[in-house]
C-alpha cells in the first residue's frame, strides 16, 4: 500500500470514502447478478440472460429503469417521512462498512474502532427505524402491518446475535474487528459452529432474508412496507436489502472466518476477504431458495424460545473453556464443541418445535 | 481514538449526501428532460388496497402483540451490553468472574422464564 495516502489524513479519508461506495455499488450488483441468476438453476428455470452476455448487464439494464420511471407518492402519505424512509434505510449499509478490514493490518478502512464489533451491532439495528418510517408513512393497511412485524422481528433476533457476537469476544479478546480476525489462530466457524449458526440465522432475520422475510410476505402483504413505493426510492429499498446481505456476509466473514487472513495476506488479503464474504452470500442465497417463509408466530417463538436459550448456553460453553485454558482455546476443543452443537440443536429441538406453535382464532 | 471518531462522523456526512444523491438523481434526471413525465391521475394516487376504494383510517390503535417482547427485549439488550465489557477481560480472569456472570444471567432468567410460564411468547 502507498504510505502516501495512509500517512496523509486527507488523502486517506477520499481515497478510501471513495472505495467503500464503489465496492458498496458494484457488490450489490454483483450480488444481485447472483441471486437472480442462481436462483434460475435452483428453481429449473434460466433466469435473467438476455442483457448482454449470461445476463451480466441485468443489474444495469434494472437500475436504468428505476431510474427513468416515475415517482409516485400517494396523496394521503405523510410526504417527509415517505421521502426520508429509504433514506434512512440506506444509510446505516453505508455505515458499516466503515470499520470492516478488508486487506491487512491497516484495519477497517474509515477507522480503526478499537469498539468495532459493537458499532457494527448498534449501526446494523439502525436500518429498522427506516422501514418502520416508510410502512408508517405510507399511510397503507398492508405496509402498516409488516413495519409492526419488521419491528417485532428485528428487536427479537438482535438477542441472539449480540450474544453471539460476545462468545466471539470472549474467544478472542478483542473488540475491534482486526483484532477479532486475527485473535485466535483458528476461525471461529471452526471453534464454535453454534454461534455461527446462531449469528447466521439472526442475522437472516435482521436483513430481512430467506424464511424470514415476513416484512414483504408477498402471500399475505401484497409486497410489505414498500407497496407506495415507485422508482428510485423503490430501487433504494432494493439497494439496502442487498446492502445490508453484502455487510452481514462481511461481518460473517471477517467475524468468523477470519476476514482478510489466508495464504500470502500481505498481497492478496482483499481477495481472500471477498471470497470469503461471497461464500457468505452463496450460502444465504442457497438457505432462501431451501426454506419455505415461516409463518410470524413460529418466527418470533423461534428467536425467543429457540435462539435465545442456545446463545446463552453457547456462551456459557465458550466462558467455560476460557477460563478452563486460561483465555487461549487450544483447536482440538473444536471437535468437541462441534459434538456438543449437535447433541444440542437435536436435543433442543426435540423438545421444542416452532412449527408446533398454533394459532387460535377468535370469532 | 478521537480521530477515527472524526473520521466515522465525517463519513457519516458523506454517506448522508450519497444518499440523498441517489433520492434527488431522477428529479434532476427529469429537469433536464430525460426522465418519466409526470403524468397525474386520481387513481394512480390513492393507496393500493387490491383495486378496492379503501376503508377507514390507517393509523388506529390495535393489538399488535409485540409489547413483551419489547419488554423482554430491553432486559437482554441491556444485559449484553453489561456482557461485552465482560467477554473482552475474561481472557486473565478465573472461575469467580465467570459464576458472577452467570449469576447476573441467571437473575435475568428468572423473568425469561416467568414470561415463558405465563405464555407471553405464544399467539393466543
Amino acid at each position: 500500500m502507498n504510505s502516501w495516502i495512509l500517512d496523509n489524513f486527507w488523502a486517506h479519508f477520499a481515497v478510501f470514502t471513495i472505495v467503500i461506495l464503489a465496492f458498496v455499488i458494484i457488490g450489490v450488483m454483483a450480488f444481485i447478478y447472483v441471486e437472480r441468476r442462481g436462483f434460475g438453476p435452483f428453481q429449473l428455470r434460466r433466469g435473467p440472460n438476455r442483457a448482454g452476455p449470461f445476463g451480466i448487464l441485468q443489474p444495469i439494464a434494472d437500475a436504468i429503469k428505476v431510474l427513468l420511471k416515475e415517482d409516485v407518492v400517494p396523496d394521503r402519505a405523510d410526504k417527509v417521512l415517505h421521502t426520508l424512509g429509504p433514506v434512512i434505510v440506506f444509510l446505516p449499509v453505508l455505515l458499516i462498512f466503515a470499520v470492516i478490514p478488508f486487506h491487512g493490518q491497516i484495519g477497517g478502512l474509515i477507522a480503526n474502532l478499537n469498539v468495532g464489533i459493537v458499532y457494527v451491532a448498534a449501526i446494523s439495528s439502525l436500518g429498522v427505524v427506516g422501514v418502520f418510517m416508510a410502512g408508517w408513512g405510507s399511510e397503507n393497511k398492508y405496509s402498516l402491518i409488516a413495519a409492526m412485524r419488521v419491528v417485532g422481528a428485528m428487536i427479537s433476533y438482535e438477542i441472539p446475535l449480540v450474544l453471539s457476537l460476545v462468545a466471539v469476544v470472549l474467544a478472542t479478546g478483542s473488540l475491534s474487528m482486526n483484532g477479532i480476525a486475527t485473535g485466535h489462530p483458528l476461525p471461529m466457524i471452526l471453534l464454535m459452529p453454534l454461534g455461527f449458526l446462531i449469528f447466521l440465522a439472526a442475522s437472516m432475520a435482521e436483513i430481512n432474508r430467506g424464511p424470514f422475510d415476513l416484512l414483504e410476505a408477498d402471500s399475505e402483504l401484497v409486497a410489505g412496507f414498500h407497496i407506495e413505493y415507485s422508482g428510485m426510492k423503490f430501487a433504494m429499498f432494493y439497494l439496502a436489502e442487498y446492502g445490508h446481505a453484502l455487510a452481514m456476509s462481511a461481518v460473517a466473514a471477517t467475524v468468523f472466518m477470519k476476514g482478510w487472513v489466508g495464504p500470502w495476506d500481505a498481497y492478496l488479503g482483499w481477495f481472500w476477504f471477498i471470497l470469503k464474504t461471497l461464500m457468505i452470500f452463496v450460502l444465504l442465497v442457497w438457505l432462501r431458495v431451501t426454506f419455505p417463509r415461516m409463518r410470524i408466530d413460529q418466527m418470533m417463538s423461534f428467536a425467543w424460545k429457540f435462539l435465545l436459550p442456545m446463545a446463552l448456553i453457547n456462551l456459557l460453553v465458550v466462558g467455560i473453556q476460557v477460563v478452563a485454558f486460561g483465555g487461549d482455546i487450544p483447536w482440538w476443543m473444536m471437535f468437541i464443541n462441534f459434538g456438543l452443537a449437535g447433541v444440542l440443536i437435536l436435543g433442543w429441538s426435540k423438545f421444542f418445535r416452532p412449527g408446533g406453535a398454533r394459532v387460535e382464532y377468535q370469532v | 481514538m478521537l480521530n477515527s471518531f472524526g473520521l466515522l462522523g465525517m463519513f457519516l456526512i458523506i454517506a448522508i449526501l450519497v444518499t440523498a444523491a441517489f433520492v434527488l438523481i431522477p428529479i434532476a434526471l427529469r429537469l433536464v428532460g430525460l426522465g418519466a413525465r409526470r403524468n397525474p391521475n386520481t387513481d394512480k394516487y390513492t393507496i393500493y388496497e387490491c383495486g378496492m376504494v379503501s376503508v377507514g383510517k390507517t393509523h388506529i390503535q390495535f393489538n399488535f402483540r409485540y409489547y413483551f417482547f419489547a419488554v423482554l427485549f430491553v432486559a437482554f439488550d441491556v444485559l449484553a451490553i453489561f456482557l461485552f465489557p465482560w467477554a473482552l477481560w475474561m481472557g486473565n480472569a478465573g472461575v469467580f468472574e465467570l459464576g458472577a456472570a452467570v449469576l447476573l444471567v441467571v437473575i435475568v432468567l428468572i423473568g425469561y422464564l416467568y414470561a415463558w410460564k405465563k405464555g407471553v411468547m405464544q399467539w393466543k
